[in-house]
């Protein structure tokens, strides 16, 4: 019976292959056991490491060696800042970058105006933020000089740090941001108080 | 129309067609051109004609008649690579977004990556850093599930004097998709995670090189580092070739274009959980983290920008309701105002962080009220009012609206946004 035999073919070239691969270590089996640990993905080089390692913690930690003054800061900003964020980071009409300067105490008006300034708690993100995403039309351009220069102008717009200051790993992590202490650690509040009404309830305030 | 008058009408035309075949070859053409004017709209002539032949278009689109079925842009920002779009949710059924009708949010534009290329690495507080590429990824075991994704800024307009004009624009940061993946708990099996390993910062490859940190204890939970979206690959908009998934958290914590995960011992504290996403309360002090999207729902037929076609008589109410913090246990609907409820039908059990379908018969008397729709989520939490979301948030808190919405139903069967202008 041909078909018979076409089957014992199949099954003893299935036993030669389980032998041989089992011989070489690569023994079948399903189920969770099929995938190891350690099996999968590659140790990443030291140098891909460093290169993809450029988020700065907010006690400093990362920030790369380098340094900038305010005035060095000053020049690079109107350059390649200015254009998007205003002369002095003042935004508004047609700045599609947006203010980075002033609202110091407005924050509980009703009215806040959320800057570097006035909403941020640590200048570290200042550093990380302009690092991987400023200018935006050509991120990661500039070296760490140029970011601790435009960080150390941008603070220094906003009173924070003086005209002479000069930015660097050290001097960066201590800088202590106005709004260090305005941030609640917490997941979205459960409001308790509308309850699930079916008769009789208070009609849906519509009013603007 | 009878149908005996109907089938009368194809007869005749029949008749007509026999009688010019005897004719010859021109005739029949005239003849059943003839026929398909008398017969109008009784014989279409979509089965007058042959069709399209397959594969036409290889990736199948919709029907043209659908074109107006799109996403739309927000107005409100100075450069759309840093925008937003949403989903036309009053033109979608069921709970699944189609893919190319996702809403977006990108924070400067939407790369362009080889999956041969892409990597993923994994190091910090670990035993083993490794990289990933997409094949090692896809070989290991993967789950598909269902959940919504929703922008903590959807529905922000209703915190403010300028309230939606339609559901989509209002509540169309939001979308529901099967998202295929590997768990992110057995990645970090695989790295091994230090004890001191408490938060993980999820960075993505993008031109923003978006940023935010994640809790171990979600990360440990139901976290996902997907690939698949409805069955094919993510597109490009949502993070293709991988993403995270953070079911039932704010849609900006699912970083898309995923490209390294870092453990460490506290939050980094990136632009876009301080500057971003965190909530001001009316005393200067913001809320930061809020990362659960609570309970919320929307009535999506008849809704704010549309119309009851026909005047009144019998309208299918239906809409869509979620929980970041689980299923959905109830939805209530009011078609006069919120002075009376009535329990919605669910299509089926509702999936945990899912969108579930609600409906609700009503016969329209044709004068003008209010409709709205009231989730109660498994955990008991209560879908709030605008009033008591408001008196308790103030109004720049920005994210994580999630309170009834009440369409304005007119005389003349115009649906508005009860809090518009004009509405
Ligand atoms: C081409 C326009 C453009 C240029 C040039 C530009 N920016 Fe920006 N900037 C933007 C946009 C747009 C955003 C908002 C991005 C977003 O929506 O995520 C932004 C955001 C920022 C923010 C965050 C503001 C906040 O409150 O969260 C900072 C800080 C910043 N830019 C600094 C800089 C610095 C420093 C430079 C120069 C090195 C620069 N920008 C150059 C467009 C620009």
């Amino acid at each position: 019976m041909p078909m018979l035999q076409e089957h014992k073919t199949a099954a003893a070239l299935a036993a030669v292959f389980l032998a041989a691969s089992t011989a070489a270590g690569f023994a079948q089996s399903a189920g969770k056991e099929g995938v190891t640990k350690t099996e999968l993905g590659s140790t990443p080089s030291d140098d891909m490491m460093k290169a993809w390692n450029i988020d700065i913690a907010p006690d400093g930690r990362n920030l790369p060696d380098g340094s900038g003054s305010v005035s060095q800061g000053q020049e690079i900003f109107a350059s390649t800042c200015a254009a998007c964020h205003g002369e002095k980071g003042e935004g508004g009409e047609g700045m599609i970058g947006g203010r980075l300067v002033g609202g110091k105490d407005t924050l509980a008006t009703g009215k806040p105006v959320k800057t570097v300034g006035s909403y941020w708690p640590y200048a570290t993100t200042l550093y990380d933020y302009v690092h991987r995403a400023m200018p935006f039309n050509a991120p990661q351009s500039l070296t760490p000089d140029q970011v601790y220069a435009v960080s150390a102008y941008v603070l220094n717009l906003n009173g924070i740090v003086p005209d002479d200051a000069v930015m660097d790993k050290e001097t960066l992590a201590k800088v202590e941001m106005p709004n260090r202490d305005g941030f609640v650690q917490m997941d979205t509040k459960t409001l308790a108080k509308t309850t699930a009404c079916m008769k009789d309830c208070t009609p849906l305030d519509v009013s603007k | 129309m009878t149908k005996a008058e109907d089938v009368g009408g194809i007869d005749r035309g029949r008749r007509r067609l026999i009688a010019g075949a005897a004719l010859g070859g021109s005739s029949v053409l005239m003849a059943r051109t003839a026929m398909a004017q008398a017969a109008g709209p009784l014989v279409p002539q979509s089965m007058l004609e042959q069709g399209q032949p397959v594969v036409t278009p290889p990736y199948g689109v919709p029907s043209k008649f659908e074109k107006d079925v799109v996403r739309r842009p927000t107005d409100g920002t100075p450069t759309d690579l840093s925008s937003w779009s949403f989903t036309p949710l009053q033109d979608l059924h069921g709970i699944i977004t189609p893919n190319g009708l996702f809403y977006e949010r990108h924070h400067n534009g939407v790369p362009t990556i080889d999956p041969d290329q892409h990597k993923l690495m994994i190091h910090g507080l670990v035993e083993r850093p490794l990289v990933f590429t997409m094949n090692d990824l896809m070989r290991f075991p993967a789950v598909s599930v269902i959940h919504f994704l929703e922008c903590s800024g959807n529905s922000l307009s209703e915190y403010g004097s300028k309230p939606a004009a339609n559901v989509q624009t209002s509540h169309g940061l939001l979308s529901c998709v099967e998202w295929t993946g590997v768990r992110l708990s057995t990645l970090l099996d695989a790295v091994g995670v230090k004890p001191e390993g408490k938060w993980i910062l999820a960075e993505g490859a993008d031109a923003a090189a978006m940023t935010r940190s994640i809790p171990m204890e979600k990360a440990l939970d139901d976290a996902l580092i997907a690939f698949g979206q409805n069955g094919e690959a993510l597109r490009p908009e949502q993070g293709y070739p991988v993403r995270l998934l953070l079911p039932g958290f704010e849609g900006n914590m699912s970083i898309k274009w995923l490209r390294r995960l870092k453990v460490g011992d506290q939050p980094f504290m990136t632009r876009e959980e301080t500057s971003k996403y965190t909530d001001l309360m009316p005393d200067g002090k913001a809320r930061q983290f809020t990362f659960t999207m609570q309970a919320k729902s929307v009535i999506t037929s008849p809704a704010a920008g549309g119309m009851i076609e026909g005047g009144p008589g019998p309208v299918q109410i239906s809409g869509i309701a979620w929980s970041g913090a689980g299923r959905v246990k109830k939805v209530d609907v009011s078609v006069d105002g919120g002075r009376s409820w009535s329990e919605a039908t669910l299509d089926g059990e509702p999936l945990p962080k899912a969108l579930t379908r609600f409906r609700l018969p009503w016969r329209w008397d044709g004068s003008p009220t209010v409709i709205a729709s009231r989730v109660t989520d498994e955990t008991g939490y209560v879908q709030p009012t605008r009033k008591d979301l408001i008196s308790e948030r103030g109004n720049a808190y920005t994210y994580h609206y999630n309170a009834i919405a009440p369409w304005k139903i007119g005389q003349n069967g115009e649906v508005t946004n009860a809090y518009a202008a004009g509405a």
